[in-house]
């Protein structure tokens, strides 16, 4: 078996040289924002935002990845792939205990999966090629697969596959165990205490197997409800950290020319948000291709991008996003053009019926942006009627295909078989989801692709198939793209190192530094 | 006496019962339910997840036996299990209670001291500036939405002149005892109290200063003029005696919802209260959480109506209760 060793220990180092060019100072307390309140910290029972951003700290994965999206060491230190693409043979790190001292071993990585596969929804689909998990040893696990899948290696950052100590919840009912309420980790941070509506405590682990980290003693999550209070709550000291998407787009200029504040859009290459208008396939004017097309030409994105986004996001240029694997913008390209789009919509036989825009109820930025397409959309001569919802409501209706044009935005987890695909394949036409292919498009060419896509081997071969998905469905439009969304970071000047993988915040605060 | 007691309590028994069914009705007619919402949060469910979650909450079976089971559950005094916060729903509430007594029994104390305060005071100074002043600003206070002031005051006293603190119960991580604590709180307290109490303070001084306006009228009080009495003691006596009789009434009215919290003053200054609970309930579709918030707020409006009809009896004597 030829053995292709990744060593991305020299990527690791690489990085850590660029990240590490000042000296860390160890101790002190951050004050983060976190919102909303998560309805659990046991990740690999509660998948929520909040869950994982907090939850980060306290479970790892076996892998971390850069900016790049190229696997990094996590509670794994070495892996390789047989020749074939379908045994994974995973080294794991020696001296990992859980915040109990017990020790980390192969064992529990083995329990991790089946564990997932009961209760994690994201893993489930991920691992729907794995064969068998092997543990010839306590410290090297095997995973053998049906078959080839190009982004098995993609699939094992903590909030995708968080290790689950096997000791804790071994026979017992996952969902009411005791320890949901006092989550076990290996990670870096300790969960100490939850008031509930107030603050989660995570305070350091004093025994974390990476000598020296991490340098922080304590993380305060503050919750708080309102985005104008939680901007005041960073303007006057009393927070640090402000995770993406914890304030309103039209405060993020004002705050970041505060004295000692700095922001970032890294950290969310491996999500990278797509946002898009959802338009149903299936009937109306949204039915039509050339409908499709004219709505491409009516927005105005580069507006969206520079006055409602504040210039943090990119538009987009297809289903893929700039920042995952196998994009391509040699894709037809929809510049906004009002005349063509009257054309289209001449071409097309649009009689003026009305369209209902669903705006996705996520706070004001949204609304403004819904109020703005809903302005291109009428410049054009289309009717548009605007359906006001909240987020029950809003999951409702898309899920059960009661829109014409719906705004959303969802992660692409680094891979077109993880977040791309399910989009747009047959397959995933089914009701009861808001996260599948809502719009019903059907084709089974591109069925076919990404199939195929998904368990091609070597990547070369990925790629074609990947290029010419992309073109096919940007000249069919199922869905009309916006923007590549940038949730900018802000933090105080003297927090260092908080974002360095393309996880961001979600990969947990233990590189993070004060400068004090 | 106890017999009127009895029955009103017979009556309220009967009333919250069909609360209980009008609101479990009611919250099942909006779109979307728990399992949606959660399996929306997860970003990326599938069918199995959706069906587990439905199952766990008892969301599978038919309406009638949801509510058959809640009603059971609320006659032994269980409220059930929040499907979102994974806890019980009694515990959720017990644990919100105090900072939402602290926050609106404070605000309704405010009020209600200078609602009348002030409200006597335009009455005895009718058509004077101060009456203008007095009512003008009554009207702001009263016509101005409660988050807006709540923002505008966090951007003075918090942002501006940085004397108070703009979120939260406590100093998190000061780990205050003792009369520290109690300053701590204190100081948190204050922007809250006094935003909600504004809006409750404008109520009592419009209802106080035309009560006594329309009590100074009868020939009870030109009586006692006749009689020699000092004004004062007219004016506290038999003018604002009588005059409060509808301000017992909005009283009354107010400390009822005084568990449900203040949703916008507890989101806005993330106070750690109920109705803050009982929002973000809401937007969940936590349904247990949700109706068990109801639940208790309902019985404090009944039983604060109760307690309401008793004052009434002690602040004036002509009222006798029916047998």
């Amino acid at each position: 078996m030829l053995k292709r060793v990744l060593l991305s220990l020299l990527v690791a180092s690489a990085l850590s040289t660029a990240t590490f060019a000042e000296e860390p100072k160890s101790g002190g307390v951050i004050n983060a924002v976190i919102q909303p309140e998560p309805p659990g910290l046991m990740v690999g029972l509660v998948q929520n935002g909040p869950t994982q951003m907090v939850a980060g700290n306290i479970y790892e994965g076996l892998l971390r990845y850069s900016p790049k999206l190229e696997p990094l060491p996590g509670l794994a230190e070495s892996w390789s792939v047989s020749e074939d693409g379908k045994i994974y043979t995973f080294k794991l790190r020696k001296g990992v205990t859980w915040h109990d001292n017990k020790p980390f071993t192969s064992a529990d990585v083995a329990f991790s999966i089946d564990f997932l596969k009961q209760t994690h929804p994201r893993a489930r689909g991920n691992l729907a090629q794995l064969d068998k998990v092997e543990t010839p040893d306590d410290y090297t696990v095997v995973f053998t697969l049906k078959q080839p899948f190009g982004p098995f290696l993609g699939i094992f950052e903590v909030g995708s596959l968080p290790m689950i100590p096997k000791h804790i919840y071994e026979g017992t009912d996952y969902k009411t165990n005791p320890a949901n309420n006092t989550p076990i980790g290996t990670g870096p941070f300790m969960f100490k205490e939850w008031q509930k509506g107030s603050f989660i405590r995570l305070v350091k682990n004093p025994n974390y197997y990476i000598k020296g980290l991490p340098h922080l003693d304590e993380i305060y999550w503050h919750v708080i409800p309102d985005a104008a209070a939680r901007a005041v709550a960073f303007e006057t000291g009393k927070v640090d950290v402000l995770p993406g998407g914890s304030v309103e787009n039209f405060d993020v200029p004002r705050l970041t020319k505060l004295k000692n504040v700095c922001v970032t859009g890294a950290g969310w290459e491996f999500f990278s948000p797509h946002s898009w208008l959802w338009l149903n396939n299936r009937q109306g004017p949204t039915a039509n291709k050339k409908f499709r097309q004219a709505l491409m030409y009516a927005i105005d994105r580069n507006f969206a991008k520079d006055v409602i986004w504040n210039g943090l996001a990119k538009v987009a240029t297809g289903p893929s996003a700039s920042t995952i694997k196998y994009y391509t913008d040699k894709v037809t390209t929809y510049d906004y053009d009002p005349a063509k789009a009257k054309a289209l919509l001449k071409e097309a036989g649009y009689k003026g019926e009305k369209v209902r825009l669903l705006p996705l109820p996520y706070g004001e930025t949204w609304q403004r942006w819904a109020e703005a397409v809903k302005q291109n959309l009428q410049d054009v001569g289309i009717n548009v009627e605007m359906i006001a919802t909240d987020v029950p409501g809003w999951n409702q209706k898309v899920a059960d295909w009661d829109y014409d044009i719906a705004f959303t935005y969802l992660y692409q987890y680094g891979d077109p078989a993880l977040g791309v695909g399910r989009n747009y394949i047959s397959s995933q036409i089914s009701k009861g989801s808001p996260f599948n292919n809502v719009e019903g498009y059907s084709n089974p060419e591109i069925d076919q692709l990404f199939a195929d896509g998904a368990t091609a081997f070597p990547d070369s071969k990925r790629q074609d198939i990947y290029l010419k998905a992309q073109k096919i469905l940007t000249d069919d439009v199922p869905v009309a793209w916006q923007l590549e969304l940038q949730f900018p970071t802000i933090t105080r000047c003297t927090v260092k190192n908080l974002v360095t993988t393309a996880i961001g915040v979600n990969d947990g605060f233990r590189d993070a530094w004060l400068d004090k | 006496m106890l017999s009127f007691i009895a029955q009103r309590l017979a009556k309220a028994v009967v009333v919250l019962l069909a609360i209980v069914v009008f609101n479990f009705m009611l919250i099942r007619m909006a779109p979307g339910d728990p399992a949606i919402v959660m399996a929306g949060e997860a970003g990326a469910s599938d069918q199995i997840f959706v069906t587990q979650l439905r199952e766990k909450f008892g969301l599978d079976q038919p309406l009638p036996v949801q509510l058959y089971r809640y009603v059971k559950g609320i006659a032994t005094l269980d409220l059930g299990f929040s499907f979102r916060q994974q806890m019980p729903v009694a515990q959720l509430i017990a644990e919100r209670l105090p900072a939402t007594l602290l926050l609106t029994v404070t605000a309704f104390v405010i009020s209600l001291l200078l609602g009348v305060l002030f409200g006597t005071l335009a009455a005895r100074f009718a058509g004077t500036w101060a009456d203008t002043a007095i009512t003008i600003l009554a009207l702001i206070f009263y016509a101005t939405p409660l988050f807006w002031v709540a923002l505008m005051a966090i951007l003075l006293f918090s942002v501006s002149m940085e004397w108070l603190p703009s979120f939260g119960y406590e100093t998190v991580g000061a780990n205050y005892t003792g009369f520290a604590h109690v300053l701590d709180v204190g100081a948190h307290l204050i922007l809250p109290a006094t935003t909600m109490g504004l809006f409750f303070m404008a109520t009592y001084a419009r209802m106080t200063r035309a009560s006594m306006l329309e009590v100074k009228r009868h020939d009870f009080v030109k009586t006692a003029r006749a009689k020699g009495l000092r004004d004062a003691v007219i004016q506290r006596r038999h003018v604002l005696r009588n005059a409060l009789l509808p301000v017992v009434t909005l009283a009354g009215l107010q400390a009822g919802t005084l568990v449900g919290g203040a949703v916008l003053t507890e989101t806005v200054f993330a106070w750690p209260g109920i109705g803050r609970l009982m929002y973000e309930a809401l937007l969940q579709r936590d349904y247990n959480l949700l109706l068990g918030v109801f639940v208790v707020c309902s019985a404090m409006v009944l039983a604060f109506n109760l307690i309401t009809d008793l004052i009434y009896r002690a602040v004036d004597p002509r009222i006798e209760f029916a047998s």
